[in-house]
């Protein structure tokens, strides 16, 4: 084909190709602005909120801007908890981002740990009744914790596990999710593998620890960040089997934080402690986002 | 060192009958390959011997000791996989010394064994990296490393090199060769190739549905085929199969494309008429005139340099592919071949080698 000397048209076309682009560039944008406005919006009045008077909130104004009161209200919740609770009396913050912290944590490395085993379980050994285990651990995914809690209610005071930290976690440790997670990733270890570490001698426990373990870090790190929110947010439960307030979880006391209206609430202190709730789970994202973001996007070849 | 012996090995998955009593003997130092196409069973062979499968009857000894039932930890073996299955997480010295740390082998002997073989397959600069860093011809190397290091009775290698570049694989196969030759081990290698197994094997197994074809060495095996599947297995391109019946009283063979032609070596027993496969490789075909020549008619060229490849069809419609030291020929041509029974080997009708009977002769 002979060479041609760029036309007027093609330079028109080219033009237009980049302004196309430039357009679509433009309305994406947009659209993503606005998302972000709308998810970042309730955050940034609680942020501001919590920096005001009792006052403020309470005549409805919706102020867009910092107050003067930031110190007083985080030392007043951290401390207190606040002085208007109802019924129940003020739980420091402090105590309660603790219990919450450890309620969501001995959740998240509880059923990392169970899930694990019984992903390993099912996938690595042939016996009998597997697909009948790995199939009955799939159906109580089917059942969220609402729908068991009065049984689930009734096994714990039997054990005489209400009012305890035992009593708040154990029911929410087994996990069929994350044992399915691990099932689908164990598929894809090579059989090879397996059949060296058997040359190798390496026996079963072995085979985990120094094997399996190791090639399943990344989807450890990425389950424990979804895990531990999930813990940290846990509100139904928690209610129900706990009404000691040295076990009150920040999730929950803020809730009673919040007065059924014959009087004012301390609105500035309940937006303190929102902010102070929402940190950890944030501080564990980001912490971890490196390993949570692998964990997601690839496998280990 | 050790020797092996399988004796009537059968294999059963569910209905399918993979493996139909399979016997072997292995002796110390020596290289069988164990060749065959897919689904052949000579990967569940392997397995068995490696303890990976139990067979559902016979016996598997290893230096004399019956290993049937015994893990594959405890027989002494070493095993190299097709696509390695090197630990990903672990450095080339973890992987080479995992065997050995679990053997509770000492450190610094754990050290002096992978240093050694490392130096043998000259991967000694690589022991700090991880597997994925590696290119395949190095994967490799560790790979066979890893087993090397055990010091085991037995090398097992699952086609190890199908996953190399040719050039590279040619490369290796050499390696193989040379290494195993210098650490005497007795080995079993699995492999679909046949220049691998050819040129690997002190002696090879031919297996073909689930049963040892031949077990010979590969001169042998390439010149005195057990049967039509092992002839047109071996040997590349593979052997053209003529169809003839017997003819001249059992001292010679009517081919369907014309000729009837007598046997260089000696009469077959049979009655005249009876059916029989004459093979010959496409390297013994000649192309010359003269008595007992047959018209090619070529359809298909390809040089290959020093030689061309030559496809065609004989009179009577039959396929004929001839390895000729001729460089030009266009498809059209009609060149004049002729078969040399010196180079015959003659198959009765089930695909058996048919021999020459020595009572006619006499």
């Amino acid at each position: 084909m002979l060479m041609r000397d760029t036309t007027a048209e093609d330079l028109a076309l080219a033009r237009a190709t980049a302004r196309r682009q430039a357009r679509s560039r433009w309305v994406a944008h947009a659209i993503l602005a606005f998302g972000v406005l709308i998810f970042a919006f309730p955050i940034w009045i609680t942020i501001v909120g919590s920096t005001h008077d009792v006052n403020t909130i309470g005549r409805g104004e919706v102020p867009l801007w910092f107050g003067t009161e930031a110190i007083a209200n985080y030392l007043s919740a951290w401390l207190t908890g606040g002085s208007g609770v109802r019924q129940t009396g003020a739980v420091p913050v402090w105590l309660m981002l603790w219990n919450s912290a450890v309620m969501a944590v001995l959740i998240a490395v509880g059923k990392i740990a169970i899930s694990l085993l019984s992903a390993y379980a099912v996938v690595f050994f042939s016996f009998p009744g597997r697909m009948v285990c790995f199939w009955l651990i799939f159906i109580t995914l089917m059942l969220p914790v609402e729908v068991r809690i009065i049984p689930t209610f009734e096994v714990m005071v039997n054990l005489n596990l209400i009012n305890s930290m035992a009593g708040l976690v154990v029911p929410l440790v087994a996990s069929a999710t994350a044992t399915l997670l691990f099932r689908q990733f164990f598929l894809t270890i090579p059989d090879e593998y397996v059949e060296a570490a058997k040359i190798d001698g390496a026996g079963p426990m072995r085979f985990f620890r120094d094997v399996v373990m190791p090639l399943s870090v990344t989807n450890v790190a990425a389950l424990f960040v979804i895990l531990f929110i999930y813990g940290w947010n846990q509100y139904l439960w928690p209610l129900l089997i706990v009404s000691d307030k040295d076990l009150e979880t920040v999730v929950v006391g803020m809730t009673k934080m919040i007065g059924s209206g014959d009087q004012q609430n301390e609105w500035n202190v309940i937006m303190a402690t929102a902010v102070l709730a929402m940190l950890p789970p944030v501080l564990v994202v980001v912490l971890m986002q490196r390993w949570f973001v692998k964990g997601l996007t690839e496998t280990e070849k | 060192m050790a020797t092996l012996s399988l004796s009537s090995v059968r294999k059963q998955f569910g209905q399918t009958q993979v493996l139909h009593g399979i016997d072997l003997e292995v002796q110390d130092g020596e290289m069988i390959v164990v060749v065959g196409a897919s689904g052949c069973g000579k990967s569940t062979l392997l397995r068995i011997v490696a303890g990976l499968e139990t067979p559902s009857s016979g016996i598997v000894r290893i230096d004399g000791r019956d290993v049937t039932q015994l893990e594959p930890a405890d027989r002494d073996i070493a095993m190299v996989f097709q696509n390695y299955a090197l630990y990903p997480h672990m450095t080339v010295f973890e992987n080479m010394a995992y065997g050995l740390k679990i053997r509770r082998v000492s450190a610094p002997e754990i050290r002096r064994r992978v240093d050694e073989a490392a130096g043998m397959l000259e991967i000694g600069h690589l022991l700090d990296r991880k597997p994925r860093q590696l290119s395949g011809g190095q994967r490799q190397r560790v790979a066979m490393g890893r087993a090397i290091v055990r010091e085991p009775k037995l090398f097992l290698f699952d086609e190890p090199l199908s996953n190399l570049d040719a050039k590279l694989r040619v490369q290796m196969r050499a390696e193989i060769r040379r290494l195993q030759k210098r650490l005497g081990v007795t080995s079993l290698f699995v492999t679909h190739d046949q220049v691998e197994a050819m040129t690997l094997g002190d002696r090879l197994v031919v297996m073909h549905q689930g049963r040892a074809a031949q077990v010979a060495s590969p001169m042998e095996v390439w010149g005195v085929p057990a049967d039509t599947y092992v002839a047109g297995f071996i040997g590349s391109p593979a052997m053209n199969f003529l169809s003839a019946t017997l003819a001249l009283g059992g001292r010679g063979a009517a081919l369907q494309a014309g000729p009837v032609l007598a046997f260089a070596d000696g009469p077959r027993a049979g009655a005249d008429g009876a059916a029989l496969a004459i093979g010959i490789r496409p390297e013994h075909v000649l192309h010359e005139d003269g008595p007992g020549a047959l018209p090619l008619a070529v359809d298909l060229v390809e040089p290959l340099g020093s030689e061309t490849v030559i496809h065609g069809r004989l009179p009577g419609g039959e396929t004929l592919v001839a390895r000729l030291p001729i460089a030009a020929s266009a498809i059209g041509d009609v060149l004049p071949v002729r078969l040399p029974a010196e180079a015959w080997h003659v198959f009765a009708e089930g695909g058996a080698r048919l021999p020459v009977a020595q009572a006619v002769a006499a």
